[in-house]
């Protein structure tokens, strides 16, 4: 049987930060397999970024193990290293170099000297070609981001970390980007991805794990995620001088900077018809009306809120 | 051994691209003391009966190797920590000892390099020799690595450049300085003289020294022998520095 891309086994990880012990990572478990889109989501010291850095070699953890296609990142650094490829969040560049010295020297960190060929492909790929003699300080934030990513593609990892790739990065590129890593995906690569932008963990991912204070929380197909925990939103917008019924005013939530609109969570599709029914009882006229289906964003926030209290009351 | 010879082509790269600011500048400055030190005092002063100017060649020479190469290293690993790009080389497979070899040979190159031209620009000088070139050689390499070791344990602790230039202002120019670059150790009261033989870089000016002369303050088999052993020690902490990760691996 292959080895999972990712197997993470009890880490846990503590930082001192001004005399105070901050458990970054607590007792983190979970397999990633091979030809995997896999998400992690949380918010803002979640600990997605230091589990990648535990993966990635940058972090060591305090216990527990981790395995990159069955090489331990410890024991098997070089191994696992070498099946590795991370886009880092920070926009770091050298600048001392061109682009493509840049992706030279990072194909000869990987013990590849003659790499044109494929350095060459990345250059297109990422819309990078004219600019491949550039000084890295020359270009914009959006082509540095290119950069990076062709930096952790330069070795052709069969497991791709991108830890936010795409913050700060335009429409279309964002597009190209995508479509170029569903390739990568669809010819065998695993990608594990940190996301803010949860319509693209949606869009991409076909599994996720939410982070909270340094556990995971929740690890599911992102369909079964967004069933659990999301639900249809019926928006409303009522006609000049109608008022809400008071039968609807418990479950209804006024939308904000939008003028008699309100918005129901409904717990089954059926629900509809009885908010219509009592609208049109009360004599109430509709301006505009439309539903939206269960999301990502949805079941985030509903998941992060239900576990909000349960986490913070051990920290 | 790609890996380690692409990391060693990077740091020579690296401070060759700024070579008039890396290269060009410290033998500038190392001429401007032979010219003013030489100037007072060669009609004054004669070393172990070499002409004073002749005399104190190889102690800039040498002063030149081991500034240099401490500050290939550690500016290099400080800038990279700063930028955050010293992440492009530790998520690669590169072993620590390929990193510690590659930031220390870059190092002795970048001090080597240095040191040559201050060599180059001032061989027109009467009086300068080269009796023992082994010596000189192998003195030339010991320096070169031990500084680069400093400064690979400087360019680790470093959080900013502010302590860097506390490490390099306060312990390595009294060092180099007060190390018999511009003097021999033998003209000094006996108190200093005795200071001066604590001071490891005392044994690799004399040593190197002796190359040029076949004459110097201290035996220079004691001066290799010194030499040695704190470039060992000294290496040896850094490279297990680098192992643990010291503050590049949190």
């Amino acid at each position: 049987m292959n080895a999972p891309a990712v197997a993470v086994r009890q880490v846990s990880k503590t930082f001192l930060r001004q005399r105070q012990t901050v458990h970054a990572l607590r007792d983190v478990s979970l397999d990633i397999e091979q030809g995997e889109f896999f998400g992690l989501l949380g918010p803002n010291g979640a600990g997605k970024t230091t589990l990648i850095s535990c993966m990635a070699g940058l972090c060591r953890q305090d216990t527990g193990a981790i395995r990159i296609l069955g090489h331990d990142t410890r024991d098997d650094y070089r191994a696992a290293r070498r099946a590795l490829g991370v886009v880092p969040q920070e926009l770091v560049f050298d600048p001392f170099f061109s682009v493509r010295e840049i992706l030279r020297l990072q194909s000869g960190y990987f013990g590849l000297p003659k790499n044109d060929a494929w350095i060459d492909e990345l250059l297109a790929e990422l819309d990078l070609t004219d600019k491949a003699n550039h000084s890295m300080r020359s270009l914009s934030g959006g082509m540095k981001r290119r950069v990076l990513v062709a930096q952790a593609l330069v070795h052709r990892p069969p497991v791709i970390i991108l830890d936010e790739p795409t913050a700060g990065v335009d429409v279309a590129l964002r597009q190209g980007l995508w479509q170029f890593i569903r390739r990568l995906n669809r010819d065998g690569h695993t990608i594990i991805l940190t996301t803010h932008y949860l319509e693209e963990a949606e869009a991409l991912c076909g599994r996720l794990a939410l982070m909270r204070a340094g556990e995971i929380c929740a690890l599911e197909s992102t369909e079964t995620l967004i069933r659990r925990f999301a639900k249809h939103r019926l928006t409303v917008r009522l006609g000049e001088g109608n008022a809400l019924p008071t039968a609807l005013q418990a479950m209804a939530q006024p939308v904000p900077e939008a003028a008699r609109t309100w918005e129901w969570t409904l717990e089954a599709l059926a629900d509809i018809e009885s908010v219509l029914a009592t609208l049109r009882e009360s004599g109430c006229t509709l301006e505009d009306m439309s539903l939206s289906p269960p999301d990502l964003e949805r079941a985030f926030l509903s998941f992060m809120g239900h576990r909000a209290a349960d986490v913070e009351g051990r920290t | 051994m790609t890996e380690f010879l692409t990391l060693l082509r990077k740091e020579l790269l690296r401070f060759w691209k700024v070579g008039f600011q890396t290269v060009c500048a410290p033998v500038l400055t190392a001429l401007l003391y032979l010219m003013i030190f030489s100037q007072v005092l060669d009609n004054h002063v004669q070393v172990h009966g070499v002409r004073y100017t002749a005399f104190l060649i190889p102690g800039l020479v040498m002063m030149s190797v081991l500034q240099n190469a401490f500050a290939n290293s550690s500016s290099s690993l400080i800038q990279s920590k700063i930028t955050g790009n010293l992440v492009f080389v530790l998520l690669t497979p590169i072993s620590n000892f390929q990193f510690f070899a590659a930031y220390l040979l870059a190092a002795t190159f970048r001090g080597a390099l240095v040191g040559a031209g201050v060599l180059l620009a001032t061989c027109w000088i009467g009086g300068l020799t080269l009796a023992e070139p082994v010596w000189a050689l192998l003195f030339t390499l010991l320096g070169g690595i031990m500084m680069g070791s400093l400064g690979v344990i400087a360019g680790m602790w470093a959080d900013k450049f502010d302590q860097l230039a506390g490490f390099q202002n306060f312990l390595i120019l009294p060092l180099t300085m007060l190390s018999g670059v511009f003097y021999s150790v033998q003209s000094l009261p006996e108190f200093w003289q005795t200071v001066s033989r604590f001071n490891p870089v005392f044994y690799l000016i004399d040593g190197f020294r002796y190359g040029f002369f076949a004459v110097s303050d201290a035996s220079p088999w004691l001066s290799l022998g010194v030499a040695t052993s704190f470039t060992v020690l000294i290496g040896l902490f850094s490279y297990v520095l680098l192992v643990r990760g010291y503050k590049l691996r949190n």
